[in-house]
């Protein structure tokens, strides 16, 4: 079948109940999106699907057809990066990174719906995406950050 | 300095060759230049006596070198798994050799090309490497002054190294690094007697520099072991017995063997499979039918008592004078029993690795902080000289201590060297949480025996199984003994941030708390009238200062509580805020102040501070492996709680910067006061006396 990730139309040849996550990462390459749980409550996996933050870890690519996937690597590239991005360069909150990819695509998603979020309501968004690391404060300032750039 | 000029450090026709440094392999591989070597003192006399002198591969702690192309690297074996120690050994390398710290190349943790390291463990990158690295740039700074002074025919003093250059300011002459060390394969051992920049003078030490890799990590870039694709590779997964300990009776294969792609391996207990892609090695491996022999094994419900039972006589620390004088002499006396349940690390990135042989060698990409404890490993594992296998750690999705073993890599070497081809295994989260190990658990038993004046006269404290780090108490006790017993534990147990101080500052935290509630005394002036040590009081009134311990407001239903601790070279207080309402506990504040000698990068350790706070909040609260039988009962991060945005309390970070102390590590301590001061706030706000960790796995005080 084919998806649109990214802004190209990619035809995957993984089975059709194939979890999204596995076919970014083993079929199209794009590991930036990480396995973390594999039951959606870590975050670890978030994509945007028709711009809404989505677990790909548990979403079957048949269910995606004539959907807009984007993952990490269509954010930004890094001499052109994404607001959100710049933002967590600024913040550098992160120690081990692995939640990174996770959290940026959540902020992104949180900032399309609610460009001027609160504390309560970045929390409550958010909180779906787990940082062993424990680096949360760090990342609710690169938030607020994100959210002051225009 | 010792200087070995166009001398063989190795001596050819030798038959040691492996184990010790070969100068022209090392310079063969690196080109030319000029390269420091830190090794130990003892080696170093040693080499002053004989020209011809071997290092033995184990003395060399790091090595700075300055290529022909000018390009400055750095070879360690300590590996990057979120400390950031990438940054702030860049930092203390560009400082001394006076050059942006984007031209620092480190080059870490693979076994072929770094010196032997014991691994990234107990906080000891920043105070051992970071110190070692910084001498050998001093070194290799002050040896290119040496031969500039030469060429431009000036004294040294009078010749600055800046940017890459060595310059003369009043002539204006200069040459480059790599103009300096062209032509040259010059090998320099140093040791301790290095003259370093003065803290003053220190220009890039002490800034937060940001994470020097972030770009590759934030547009999702960077690969982790379980990111990383080789040619020709086939995916692995193995056969998990039901339970701990158990016995492979049969396995039927037959099913997973009729799927196209799929090999089958089985050497005793050991079974796996590989496939040409995941989804069909998942597949496969369900589709085998095993039989599992499984012995009685010890539950949850059992653990505190078993450890108890199976304990040794123990070892003290601090032993001095006669407990029970001391508690003769008391005229309150305490006994109380404290439990730490066992925890999970759940590194985000589960272990991972991928192995391949060649020509009978082993090479093997893996998240370990330990590549070449992983090393040894696998050579004794497939019996094989230790050359013959070849670890790499590219940056690792976190460890926590959780990943000095080799489960992964191993599997994959099996499989790779059955199959024939290169094998990648990825633990699920599941297996990462089952056939991993885990923060030991303990129990604890303290009885003590207090004066009216605030004095403690006896103090008998006995861990059972948790460790002895931080077991002997700091405070000022006549009588004392502190014993840590080995016990036998039912889960496998290993590493974790300030494993067993958690455990002991806990405890005697804890303690000291209720002998504070006992004498009706302040619980800040209960502390400091019992420490000697001066770094110890400096940081607790510090904290209780940040917090307002004698000043803050206290809310109806609100506490605070305070605890202090020292682990590995830092000194931690934590003083802390909670409320309990219909005994329903929510943490308010945490103010910790903290300090490990001189700071090197205050934003990354103030984010290592933070995480490790964040971090023991999850095992202060809820965290906690629940099992029975041999099984784990909660392997998911559905049931096992982490802590999450929602549970962060406002937290004030106070470093302390001893600019004049050597540094130490900072992964670890700041933990440790987490949970005894949410404990001791809870106590003071609802006046019950929790003693277990996790103290309200559901949420509430019971």
């Amino acid at each position: 079948m084919v998806l649109m990730i990214n802004g190209t139309a990619q035809k995957v040849n993984a089975a059709p109940d194939s979890d999204l996550l596995t076919v970014l990462r083993e079929e199209l390459d794009l590991t930036g999106t990480k396995y973390g749980c594999g039951e959606a409550v870590c975050g670890a996996c978030m994509v945007l699907i028709d711009g809404a933050a989505s677990p790909s870890c548990i979403i079957r690519i048949n269910s995606l057809e004539g959907k807009k996937i984007e993952t990490i690597e269509g954010l930004g590239k890094e001499d052109e990066l994404h607001k959100v991005q710049e933002a967590f360069i600024k913040a550098d909150p992160f120690q081990c990174s692995y939640c990174a990819s996770g959290m940026i695509i959540a902020t992104v998603g949180l900032l399309r719906n609610t460009p001027n979020p609160t504390d309560d309501q970045i929390i409550e968004f958010m909180n779906r995406n787990v940082c062993r690391c424990g680096t949360y404060a760090g990342i609710i300032k690169a938030i607020r950050l994100a959210a002051s750039i225009k | 300095m010792d200087m070995i000029e166009n001398q063989p450090v190795y001596q050819p026709g030798s038959k040691a060759q492996y184990g010790y440094l070969n100068r022209r392999k090392f310079f063969k591989i690196f080109g030319g230049g000029l390269a420091v070597i830190f090794v130990s003192d003892d080696l170093l006399s040693m080499a002053a006596d004989s020209p011809s002198v071997r290092i033995p591969e184990h003395q060399i702690g790091a090595w700075v070198h300055i290529g022909e192309d000018g390009v400055v690297s750095v070879f360690t074996g300590k590996t990057e798994v979120g400390q950031n120690i990438r940054t702030s050994l860049a930092q203390v390398v560009a400082e001394e050799l006076r050059i942006p710290i984007s031209s620092v190349n480190m080059i870490m943790a693979d076994t072929d090309l770094v010196p032997t390291d014991f691994g990234t463990v107990g906080s000891r990158s920043t105070p051992q490497m970071g110190s070692q690295l910084r001498k050998a740039a001093a070194a290799a700074r002050e040896e290119m002054i040496r031969m500039a002074a030469q060429r431009l025919e000036a004294t040294p003093g009078s010749l600055v190294a800046e940017g890459g250059f060595i310059t003369n300011p009043l002539t204006r002459n200069k040459l480059s690094y790599g103009n300096l060390t062209g032509g040259k394969k010059l090998l320099i051992t140093i040791s301790d007697e290095v003259k370093i920049t003065p803290v003053s003078q220190r220009m890039l030490s002490g800034t937060s520099v940001p994470k020097v890799n972030i770009k590759s990590f934030l547009t999702g870039k960077h690969k982790y072991v379980s990111d990383m694709k080789v040619e020709g590779m086939v995916y692995g997964k193995i056969l998990r017995p039901s339970a701990y300990r158990s016995e492979l009776i049969d396995a039927d294969t037959s099913a997973a063997k009729s799927i196209a792609g799929v090999t089958v391996v089985q050497e005793g207990n050991f079974v796996g499979l590989t496939a040409r892609d995941p989804w069909t090695a998942a597949k496969a491996i369900k589709v085998i039918h095993a039989n599992w022999k499984t012995p009685p094994q010890k539950s949850r419900t059992d653990l505190f008592g078993h450890l108890k039972d199976t304990a040794d006589a123990g070892r003290a620390s601090g032993k001095q004078g006669d407990i029970d004088r001391g508690l003769a002499e008391a005229d309150f006396q305490h006994q109380a029993n404290y439990h730490v349940d066992y925890i999970a690390h759940v590194p985000l990135e589960p272990r991972a690795a991928i192995a391949s042989w060649e020509q009978g060698k082993l090479t093997v990409f893996t998240g370990t902080q330990r590549p070449f404890g992983v090393r040894d490993t696998l050579a004794a594992m497939f019996k094989i000289p230790k050359e013959m296998v070849r670890v790499i750690v590219p940056d690792t999705g976190s460890a926590y201590g959780g990943k000095h073993s080799a489960e992964a890599a191993e599997e994959a070497a099996r499989l790779s060297k059955a199959v024939g081809k290169p094998v990648k295994i990825v633990w699920t989260r599941e297996e990462e949480f089952t056939w991993a190990y885990f923060r030991p658990a303990g129990f604890i038993e303290i009885n003590s025996g207090v004066k009216k004046d605030g004095t403690i006269t006896a103090w008998d404290f006995h861990n059972y199984n948790s460790g002895p780090a931080a077991i002997a108490t700091p405070y000022a006790v006549a009588n004392q003994q502190n014993i840590f017993h080995v016990a036998d534990t039912p889960l496998k147990q290993g590493s974790y941030r300030g494993l067993a101080s958690t455990a002991n500052v806990f405890a005697r935290e804890s303690h000291m708390a209720d002998l504070a509630r006992i004498l009706k005394m302040d619980q800040l002036e209960f502390r400091l009238r019992n420490l000697t040590e001066q770094r110890f009081k400096t940081v607790l009134e510090t904290a209780a200062k940040g917090f307002g311990w004698t000043t803050r407001e206290k809310l109806p239903g609100r506490g605070f509580g305070i605890a202090t601790g020292f682990d590995k070279g830092g000194y931690v207080a934590c003083c802390a805020e909670v409320e309990v309402v219909n005994s329903q506990v929510k943490i308010h504040h945490i103010t910790e102040a903290f300090e490990c000698g001189a700071i090197v990068n205050p934003a990354h350790l103030h984010s290592q501070i933070i995480g490790s706070i964040v971090q023991g909040l999850g095992g202060a609260l809820f965290e906690a492996v629940d099992f029975a039988g041999g099984k784990i009962l909660n392997p998911s991060l559905s049931v096992y709680r982490v802590p999450r945005f929602s549970d962060l309390p406002e937290i004030e970070v106070i470093m302390l910067d001893m600019k004049d102390l050597p540094s130490a590590g900072a992964g670890e301590a700041p933990i440790i006061g987490v949970a005894p001061a949410i404990r001791n706030a809870i106590m003071d706000a609802c006046g019950v006396a929790l003693r277990n960790m996790p103290l309200i796995p559901g949420g509430s005080v019971t």
